[in-house]
């Protein structure tokens, strides 16, 4: 059994609400969001309403996790005894300093101070890059998105658009800020900034003999490992470097590579609003005088065996990080990805830190009420993850404050009995006149006014009205 | 048929016309109306806040109330929703089998009002008059939870002299959320403003839903910011017959 896991790189985050409300006050990212959001929300409906099965694809890929989330240990060791088969390595971490710690020595086993990255979300939540840095190893992001993050020093706010809250402009600028090759005369042109972008990292890809990957799937009867992206940045890395590691999340598995099937459907068209992705990369170990002479598969934990512990939480390890619930969320579309304090934001990320991190912190503690429980997220879910159900759950185990203790006990004391409801809607009808002066958070009356209590309950009527009705049937 | 009102507590302590509005579109119908004195709340606020176990105590206290009705009423979708996804779930999850079944026995006879008058009772034309332009807005429990449709809308479209307004972005939520409206106001706020610049374009002089507690924050914020328009709940416009 392991313990929780850890996201190193967002230690002592402030709480939801505190980080949510700068990024609200700031009408740029407002609009980058609301345009960005919308934009692909609108594709992705279109894109899932092309295919008649689509419920039964959802419900199949939800099976399909969940048994395989019930064999896990079954399934993980034939993934590993075939990946060794296939002439690969493979490592077992419990957390994100053991995976950290094996990463490093694997590079620095090679003699390289250089790795190139494929976009990868279990790097991110281990904070690789800045671990690789602290031993003297430089990461180069290879995602466009990824490279903006990076050379802004910045963090991804989305899973699959990392640099979201960035528009061209702010792009444009950074890129002739930090880009020694990039063009004097770059314009925000996107396809301008790909082509400054691709330039830059070409030397990269030709020079760099280490490469650090994350997975989308693993197959556990072939022991094949699969990256699903957009820009072939991804088969360069995994293809061109002389080793190739990769850190994958132990509910990536898949038994059978007949389950593609349902997820190389519902994964593209949930995310890109595509069809199919453009590079579908699979690798099965090493092959003499083709791609990477060594391949090492580290599996990561980091609070998986924790959270699949718990029957309700356990479902969040079904997700496939194709972000749709991020897209329609009103919350995340306001609040933006960076208020969430983890890799992972958005309705997925307030599930899926809290309980890959514990409950403890600031932060975590406050993920599971990041949401009005709208329940968007849960209808687009390609894998059916109940996101509100599991809100509601975590909001159980989060811890509370006092005020509110006392808050919650004292109206369910009251709304516990008829009569002592009764009595409290009496003096609330006779103290309506000063309902003005009542004393209602701040938080509700800075942007909204107080309803006044009627004088009359909807039960004092019912009462009146039975015994008035009483009266005049009598003889 | 004999029909027993859950108004909820929200609507019973701040919003009595809307319980008012369900007795006489019911009775209207040729209906008879319960009020079994023994109900309060259906346990939302205190599941969601993160409360389950007090939240259990209204799940018992409710099927106790009801559970011999022949159908069961409820002005608010959410409440309906919390009544029918979560009270036969919450027994079974604090190991009460023998609650969760009773409350999954009553489930089915627990309808939202507009699920009450086009499933149940098979109306859409309630006889109401209403001569003003309105907008509705699907509140995110009836939507998703209930999947209520547009069973609303067939009903405001057979009111009198009403024009209905489509609402932009409809779907969106309002960011009420319970107490997410207090916990995350910033962000509450910010959907609520664009909720209600949504409504102000469709030139909407009503904006109308089936929950009143949603209704409670874009109404508090539209009376904040001086705005004309007005919010009634869903029973308050059937009721209506001038």
């Amino acid at each position: 059994m392991s313990g929780p896991g850890s996201m190193p790189a967002y230690v002592g985050m402030p709480s939801f609400p505190k980080a949510a409300r700068d990024a609200v006050a700031d009408r740029r990212l407002r609009g980058n969001l609301a345009h960005a959001t919308g934009t692909i929300r609108t594709r992705r409906a279109a894109a899932v309403a092309e295919l008649d099965d689509w419920a039964e694809l959802r419900e199949s890929a939800k099976q399909i996790k969940d048994h395989t989330l019930a064999h896990l240990g079954h399934y993980l060791r034939m993934l590993e005894e075939k990946v060794v088969e296939a002439g690969g390595t493979v490592h077992w971490a419990r957390d994100a300093d053991e995976a950290d710690r094996i990463v490093t020595d694997l590079v620095k086993a090679t003699g390289e101070t250089e790795v190139v990255k494929v976009k990868s979300m279990a790097t991110q939540e281990i904070g690789l890059n800045e671990a690789l840095a602290d031993a003297g190893i430089s990461a180069y992001e290879t995602d466009l998105a990824e490279l903006i993050v990076q050379l802004g020093d910045d963090r991804p706010s989305h899973i699959l658009v990392p640099a979201i809250h960035k528009n061209r402009e702010e792009i444009r600028d950074l890129f002739r800020r930090t880009m020694p090759s990039a063009p004097a005369g770059l314009t925000d042109d996107p396809a301008a900034l790909a082509e400054a972008a691709r330039r830059h990292l070409r030397a990269k890809f030709l020079a760099a003999k280490v490469a650090v990957s994350g997975a989308n799937f693993a197959i556990a009867d072939t022991g094949t490992v699969l990256v699903v992206e957009s820009e072939g940045n991804g088969r360069m890395c995994l293809t061109l470097p002389e080793t190739l590691i990769t850190v994958m999340g132990i509910e990536k598995l898949l038994p059978t590579a007949r389950d593609l099937e349902v997820f190389l459907q519902v994964l593209p068209r949930s995310s890109t609003a595509e069809r199919m992705n453009p590079y579908t990369s699979a690798w099965t170990g090493v092959h003499p005088g083709d791609g990477p002479r060594s391949f090492h598969l580290v599996l990561l934990d980091n609070g998986r065996t924790a959270t699949r512990a718990d029957d309700i939480g356990r479902q969040a390890l079904r997700c496939i990080r194709c972000s749709a619930c991020l897209n329609v969320c009103p919350v995340y579309a306001r609040a933006g990805g960076h208020a969430y304090g983890s890799p992972y934001p958005g309705p997925i990320g307030a599930i899926l830190s809290p309980q890959i991190r514990g409950i403890g912190s600031d932060v975590d503690a406050s993920l599971p009420f990041a949401s009005s429980l709208c329940g968007a997220c849960y209808e687009v879910c390609p894998v059916a993850i109940d996101i509100p159900e599991v809100l509601v759950h975590l909001r159980a185990k989060a811890p509370k404050k006092r005020p509110e203790r006392l808050a919650m006990g004292a109206a369910g004391w009251v709304l516990a009995s008829p009569r002592r409801l009764a009595a409290a809607q009496w003096s609330a009808g006779r103290a309506r006149r000063l309902a003005r002066f009542a004393r209602v958070p701040r938080a509700w009356t800075a942007t909204r006014d107080v309803p006044v209590p009627p004088s009359t309950s909807f039960r004092a009527w019912w009462a009146a009205r039975a015994k008035e009705e009483a009266r005049d049937e009598r003889p | 048929m004999k029909i027993a009102l859950f108004v909820t507590c929200v609507n019973d302590t701040l919003f009595p016309g809307t319980g008012r509005a369900v007795v006489d579109v019911l009775e209207r119908l040729g209906h008879q109306v319960v009020f079994p004195g023994g109900q309060s709340c259906c346990g939302q606020m205190h599941l969601n806040t993160g409360y389950p176990d007090r939240a259990l105590s209204f799940v018992e206290a409710f099927t106790g109330v009801f559970e011999d009705a022949e159908a069961v009423v409820v002005p608010s979708g959410s409440c309906a929703a919390m009544v029918r996804d979560w009270h036969a779930k919450l027994a079974a999850r604090h190991g009460r089998a023998d609650l969760a079944e009773r409350a999954a026995a009553l489930a089915p006879r627990v309808h939202e009002l507009s699920e009450l008058l086009v499933d149940v009772l098979g109306v859409t034309d309630v006889g109401a008059t209403f001569a003003r332009r309105v907008t509705y807005h699907p509140t995110c429990h009836s939507l998703r939870m209930l999947g209520i449709g547009d069973r609303p809308l067939r009903l405001l479209r057979e009111v009198r002299g009403l024009d209905l307004a489509e609402l932009p972005d409809a779907a969106e939520c309002c960011g009420f959320g319970g107490t997410f409206a207090l916990k995350n106001s910033d962000v509450s706020a910010a959907m609520c403003a664009d909720k209600i610049a949504n409504v102000e374009r469709t030139g909407a002089g009503v904006l109308c839903a089936a929950d009143n507690s949603c209704l409670m924050h874009l109404g508090g914020a539209l009376s904040k910011r001086g705005s004309g328009v007005q919010v009634m709940h869903l029973a308050e416009i059937l009721a209506s017959t001038a």
